[in-house]
């Protein structure tokens, strides 16, 4: 292990005093006041986490959320990689062009953005009158306060996240691999399956991780377009922190949220070390 | 030997075909919501319809009005303000002290500040608020800065830490070997050269500020209002046409400042 020159760690000793507060320090008593059974800190007890896993309502919420989060990611790649696909191989100011259009949701004002999908997605929205238009549908389609609508909105908001891994790690792939596959006769789309792909996969999982976690801790989208029906976890959160009062039982959800979001993130990392080597062979 | 006969470029076509179709539906669907909020915010009806019905200006006009909404844009501009003049003080200290040492503590150091953009930031906002009480103090706008640099920070220190790897350590040695001391070197030989890294994070960390409200939600006192907060507030009770006609001042906002942030800092080419 290196050590830190002394001018080193004087630069960064501001930041990490301010971290060492107001973040290290809050989440720890976070998880102190989740095995409290009262929010002055009386008494060790684990009865808020029996409380959450012995109630199916919770655990429907967690796989709710974890569900929320694996959809959306899955419709950012399935748009996002052919856009990254098609701006690696575009001239830098078409390139430019795409990412600004990509980055542009992300960040307009979310509650903005939310808003301006309650216009389309509503029962008088543009959605419902193309659809009813065309002769699709003869009563409004219920788009808003659904989950199809929330993973929309999500995968929309949070395309950037997939998009610019993707393409940062595809714009370094060596443009003669793929020439190499298509001169000894593989097609497009093998090329694509055995070559491009596999080498842009390390950008594919660390979108997958930005994306995923952008996704289930989306408050504001997932409150606005879900409504009040679909609870996911950080309205569960809130509900009870402000709502029920309940600071003990709050921070036990807090913490089992910021467990799963974490186990994702190490799952997906641990891809990351395994495909190299799967990659080579 | 492979057969180069005309299914190759069918299946070459094909490929491009799939994904460009993809690519533009994403465009239309990326694009369309913020192009439908300025159009519906012109109407000249009281309903929110899309195509709207007459155009006018009258909602943009009665912003002038809004006093609680110009109220709560004014104390969200002032905390990004303030937010982001932090972030980029320690946020630029600690990019430097990061890229210069490398070695493990850059990457614990590096992997601290980085883990308050990857966790639930409502969960923070919420152990925020907790610890604050457990200290005896209640929520205040100094509290509010704070959290809010808390997460804004990884964009400064993502963007200046990539343009410190561009620097070329020769510079640094030939101004260090001119006699020019660590201090002159940072002012007039570092800070030009990644000015422009630490001007696009700043833009991001202002606008994350702007539109924070998982934080905002916990560690804004009882009097204090901000702007996506009271916007969310008005669209869930009275949706009227007034909240389009702020959203569309938002957008055009956002995108002035984008266009700005990509001529001066290049923007989308930090972001690859």
């Amino acid at each position: 292990m290196t050590k830190m020159q002394a001018r080193e760690l004087k630069l960064v000793l501001p930041l990490a005093a301010l971290f060492a507060i107001f973040f290290i320090a809050p989440l720890l008593v976070l998880v102190a006041i989740s095995f409290a059974s009262d929010a002055e800190l009386h008494g060790p007890t684990v009865a808020h986490y029996v409380r959450f896993f012995s109630d199916s309502f919770n655990y429907s919420i967690l796989w709710a959320t974890i569900a929320l989060g694996v959809k959306s990611t899955l419709l950012c790649l399935l748009f996002g990689y052919p856009i990254a696909w098609i701006a690696s191989r575009a001239n830098a100011r078409w390139q430019t062009v795409l990412v600004f259009l990509v980055i542009l949701p992300i960040m307009t004002s979310v509650v903005v953005r939310t808003f301006s999908w309650i216009v389309i997605l509503g029962r008088q929205g543009v959605l419902n009158q193309i659809f009813m238009g065309l002769g699709l549908t003869n009563e409004p389609l219920r788009l808003l306060f659904s989950e199809l609508g929330v993973v929309t909105v999500l995968a929309q908001v949070q395309m950037p996240l997939m998009v610019l891994p993707i393409l940062t790690v595809m714009s370094k792939i060596d443009p003669n691999l793929a020439d190499a596959s298509r001169v000894l006769g593989a097609g497009e789309w093998r090329t694509l399956w055995r070559v491009t792909l596999p080498l842009s996969l390390p950008g594919v999982i660390a979108g997958c991780i930005l994306t995923y976690s952008a996704c289930v801790t989306a408050f504001v989208t997932q409150t606005l377009i879900g409504g009040a029906r679909l609870v996911y976890m950080p309205l569960h959160i809130y509900q009870q922190a402000i709502g029920a009062n309940n600071w003990p039982f709050a921070a036990a959800i807090s913490v089992i949220f910021m467990l799963a979001v974490l186990a994702v993130v190490a799952l997906l990392n641990m891809l990351t070390r395994i495909t190299p080597a799967d990659a080579k062979s | 030997m492979p057969n180069p006969s005309s299914t190759l470029d069918w299946e070459g076509l094909s490929l491009r075909l799939t994904f460009a179709a993809l690519t533009a539906v994403a465009i239309v669907f990326l694009i369309a919501p913020s192009l439908i909020v300025i159009l519906t915010s012109l109407t000249a009806s009281q309903s929110l319809k899309f195509p709207p019905e007459g155009l006018s200006l009258r909602w943009y006009v009665a912003l002038l009005h809004a006093d609680q909404m110009q109220q709560a844009a004014w104390t969200s501009v002032i905390v990004a303000f303030w937010t982001t003049l932090i972030c980029a003080v320690l946020g630029t200290a600690a990019a430097l002290a990061i890229s210069r040492s490398g070695g493990a503590w850059a990457r614990f150091f590096d992997l601290l500040f980085m883990s308050s953009l990857l966790l639930p930031a409502l969960a923070f906002g919420f152990a925020a608020l907790v610890f604050i009480y457990q200290l005896g103090l209640r929520p205040s706008i100094p509290f509010l800065i704070v959290g809010h640099v808390i997460v804004c920070v990884p964009f400064v220190l993502r963007t200046t830490i990539a343009a410190l790897t561009q620097l070329d350590h020769a510079l640094l040695d030939a101004s260090l070997s001119l006699g020019a001391g660590p201090a002159r070197t940072f002012r007039r030989v570092i800070l030009p050269l990644i000015g422009r890294g630490i001007g696009a994070g700043c833009f991001l960390a202002f606008m994350a500020s702007f539109d924070n409200v998982p934080v905002s939600l916990f560690l804004a006192d009882e009097r204090t209002e901000m702007l996506p907060i009271h916007l969310w507030q008005q669209i869930e009770t009275n949706l009227d046409v007034r909240t389009a006609a702020a959203s569309g001042l938002i957008v055009v906002f956002t995108l002035v400042l984008m266009l700005l942030a990509e001529r001066f800092a290049g923007l989308t080419g930090r972001l690859r």
